[in-house]
């Protein structure tokens, strides 16, 4: 078994509540894209485009805030969802780097939605069957909406890739800037691998070749090449290390509740 | 960023040129969930008809689950004349709106 | 009114939880004896549609302030959403989120009702771009801290719907369409600003000097929005006149203010908010409150452009506009590739 592992807000992972740090990283996700993807709003490039994000952005929130009491029921600390999103310090988030990245041009956006929400459908589909009541209860709700961001993203990728020259360049341009951070979304970290044991998560590594594939097929509609594979990948997310733009999300996002402390809004 | 605010074109200043092609415009129909025919609900801007039906779902019925939707192109549809003596128009290919676009826009007066 | 500590959800925040919308938004449709001689529609207070015959200054006036109006949608994303990732509980952020692409969407339902009268969405766009068309000046004034969108909220939007409701009688069937469905969604928003400054002033003594500060900064602004004085003396020669006879304006700028000033005003005393006006009382004789005089100088020389905001709002949108023609041009690049597809299968077959 795991040794017990503390959290810098004194919380105890012990082996006994594996699930809560998995989910954590489940939330993490959700929420720090759903982050990124409302600084699209009033930047997108057609007014359709701030609402089909804005969409999208509400969906993931609503997927964290789903998670986070539950996590916060499971781990001991009784926190809410607000505790989660607004108190812990970097280290303490478990999100993978690529949803953190801060936002490109608008084919970089579609490129990463289109990996995130793939991997997200066979992510929900797998949890829609968890042994535990509310993750597969999450999962079955998310994977409507997450089915909607797929073909969203799909859709987009495939008439940037087929569009003009220049899309088809900032295309392939963002196929590549993306590349070096799938490997870390489909590591099995330590409390995945209890998670999956447990019949209440799914081992990411599992969920890798359906996703290549489905990815791989709308990148090959849009005409577009598979990118050669990257020289680096980013690692430690799910190990509360992040790269540079962490930090200054975290401090935006939490900036107004932490200057209020003990303030209810 | 510069704090000074940039004086407003003068009136009647010609329009620049504009060479982006504009997407064409759908009209939406909609049968709720329990309805029993499709009801005009507005309209739209998409390049295609895919993202129309998306673009559709998103504004007119702002995802609701079991609704359908139509999308027709509004170059598409013919319209009777709104009255038989109406010399303006002929029978056998109306559109559904009176005007032709790229009409004249009128100028803007300081408050309306 | 209201509990201690509950705001009461029966009891109407905006104008259009009143019965004034029920009655504005209620049309008896009797084209049938009526005809379709446009001025025998607007006499017997009927709808003109699309394909109606209309005097062109009457399709003029409606092109200029539909556009204005979504204009003002689209330009009002803009303070807000400059919140949304600051936003201080995620409650908070997924009210403003959803907000926000409200207003979205309700700029849409517009440029589609003024397309209806023959000109192109993006030919509207260009002209707000490039200033020839103007938006509602409200959104000039910059959102300087948190409390700023429930100001907003319940004041902005107060304002907005009490303008539209009367709207949704708008003798122009599509746009008094848009404006149904329009005023229905803002009354929840107008209610979320209510409640975000009601929290705000139930919790520290911090929070509730930002809401009264938000408050201070707002509540005249909100007043101008109305626009400029036009009964009496002030109603020669302005637009009022000829937009009433069309039936497209249905009460003048003064009457409509009177109202809002007349539902804020308890409800500044509910939430404990001094209204920043020293002439506000409450006169007997007229069953209305007394109020100040709007500083008219200071709307004019916002609305021509020397307010805190303007260039910042337009910039910010034309960039979003240019930063975004390489994905609209692809769209078009592909829907024609596929047409040409498409013609090329049919001619093979």
């Amino acid at each position: 078994m795991t040794e017990p592992v503390t959290d810098t807000g004194g919380v105890v992972q012990s082996a006994t509540k594996p699930c809560a740090a998995y989910l954590l990283g489940l939330a993490d996700d959700a929420m720090v894209y759903a982050q990124r993807l409302a600084e699209w709003m009033t930047n997108a490039p057609q007014i359709e485009e701030d609402m089909a994000l804005g969409n999208i952005a509400l969906d993931l929130l609503g997927q964290a805030r789903a998670l986070y009491p539950y996590i916060g029921s499971i781990d001991g600390t009784g926190r809410g969802e607000d505790d989660f999103a607004m108190q812990r310090v970097e280290r303490d988030w478990r999100n993978v780097h690529l949803v953190e990245q801060e936002r490109g041009d608008f084919a970089d956006e579609m490129t990463r939605l289109l990996w995130f929400s793939a991997y997200q459908v066979e992510l929900h589909t797998a949890l829609a069957g968890s042994a535990d009541e509310v993750v597969a209860g999450v999962a079955g709700k998310a994977l409507k909406e997450v089915r909607y961001h797929l073909d969203h993203a799909s859709l987009w990728v495939v008439r940037l890739g087929d569009g003009t020259d220049e899309s088809h360049r900032r295309m392939e341009a963002a196929l590549e800037r993306v590349s070096p951070y799938l490997d870390e979304v489909f590591d099995d970290d330590e409390a995945s691998v209890v998670a999956a044991g447990l019949g209440v998560g799914v081992l990411p590594s599992s969920l890798r070749e359906r996703v290549v594939e489905h990815v791989a097929r709308v990148v090959e509609q849009a005409t577009l090449p598979v990118p050669e594979p990257s020289t680096w990948r980013s690692r430690g997310g799910r190990a509360g290390i992040h790269s540079k733009p962490m930090g200054y999300l975290l401090a935006e996002l939490q900036h107004i509740a932490r200057s209020y402390p003990g303030a209810t809004w | 960023m510069s704090g000074a605010a940039t004086p407003p074109t003068e009136a009647g200043a010609p329009s620049p040129a504009r060479t982006e092609r504009s997407w064409p415009l759908w009209e939406v129909f909609v049968r709720g969930k329990r309805g029993l025919s499709h009801v005009h609900v507005g309209s739209l801007h998409a390049p295609d008809a895919e993202l129309a039906l998306r673009n559709a779902r998103d504004l007119y019925t702002r995802r609701q689950e079991g609704v359908s939707i139509w999308v027709v192109k509004a170059d598409d549809i013919t319209a009777s004349s709104p009255a038989e003596k109406d010399s303006f128009f002929d029978p056998a290919a109306d559109k559904i709106y009176r005007h032709p676009t790229f009409y004249d826009v009128p100028e803007d007066v300081e408050y309306l | 009114m209201y509990g201690n500590d509950v705001i009461d959800p029966t009891q109407p925040l905006n104008a259009a939880e009143t019965d004034a919308y029920d009655a504005a938004s209620a049309h008896e449709d009797q084209r049938d004896t009526v005809g379709d001689d446009f001025d025998a529609l607007i006499a017997a207070d009927q709808r003109i549609e699309p394909r109606d015959a209309m005097p062109e200054k009457y399709r003029e006036t409606l092109i200029r302030q539909i556009a204005q109006h979504a204009h003002s949608e689209i330009i009002g994303m803009q303070p807000e959403g400059n919140w949304i990732t600051r936003a201080p509980s995620l409650r908070r952020k997924a009210i403003l989120i959803a907000k926000v692409q409200d207003e979205a969407g309700h700029g849409l339902y517009l440029y589609s009702a003024a397309e209806t009268l023959g000109v192109d969405r993006a030919e509207l766009l260009d002209r707000l771009h490039d200033g020839r068309q103007k938006y509602s000046s409200i959104f000039n004034y910059p959102t300087l801290t948190w409390a700023d969108c429930g100001a907003i909220g319940w004041l902005v939007d107060g304002a907005a719907i009490m303008n539209q409701v009367p709207l949704c009688r708008c003798s122009y069937g599509p746009y008094a369409r848009a404006m149904i469905r329009v005023c229905k969604e803002e009354s929840f928003h107008q209610r979320q600003g209510f409640e975000i400054l009601w929290t705000l002033m139930r919790g520290t003594p911090e929070q509730q000097a930002m809401a009264q500060d938000a408050a201070d900064r707002w509540w005249w602004p909100a007043l101008a929005m109305f626009g400029p004085p036009d009964t009496g003396e002030a109603a020669k020669g302005g637009h009022t006149e000829q937009s009433m006879a069309w039936g497209i304006k249905r009460f003048s700028n003064d009457d409509l203010r009177q109202k809002f000033v007349d539902m804020m005003v308890p409800q500044a005393e509910k939430l404990g908010i001094v209204l920043p006006d020293p002439e506000l009382r409450w006169n007997d004789e007229r069953g209305h409150y007394d109020f100040g005089e709007v500083d008219w100088d200071e709307f004019w020389r916002v609305l021509r452009g020397d307010g805190a905001c303007n260039a910042e709002r337009i910039a910010h949108r034309r960039r979003a506009h240019e930063d975004g023609a390489w994905v609209r041009e692809a769209a078009n690049a592909y829907a024609a590739k596929q047409a040409l597809k498409e013609q090329q299968k049919e001619s093979a077959a």
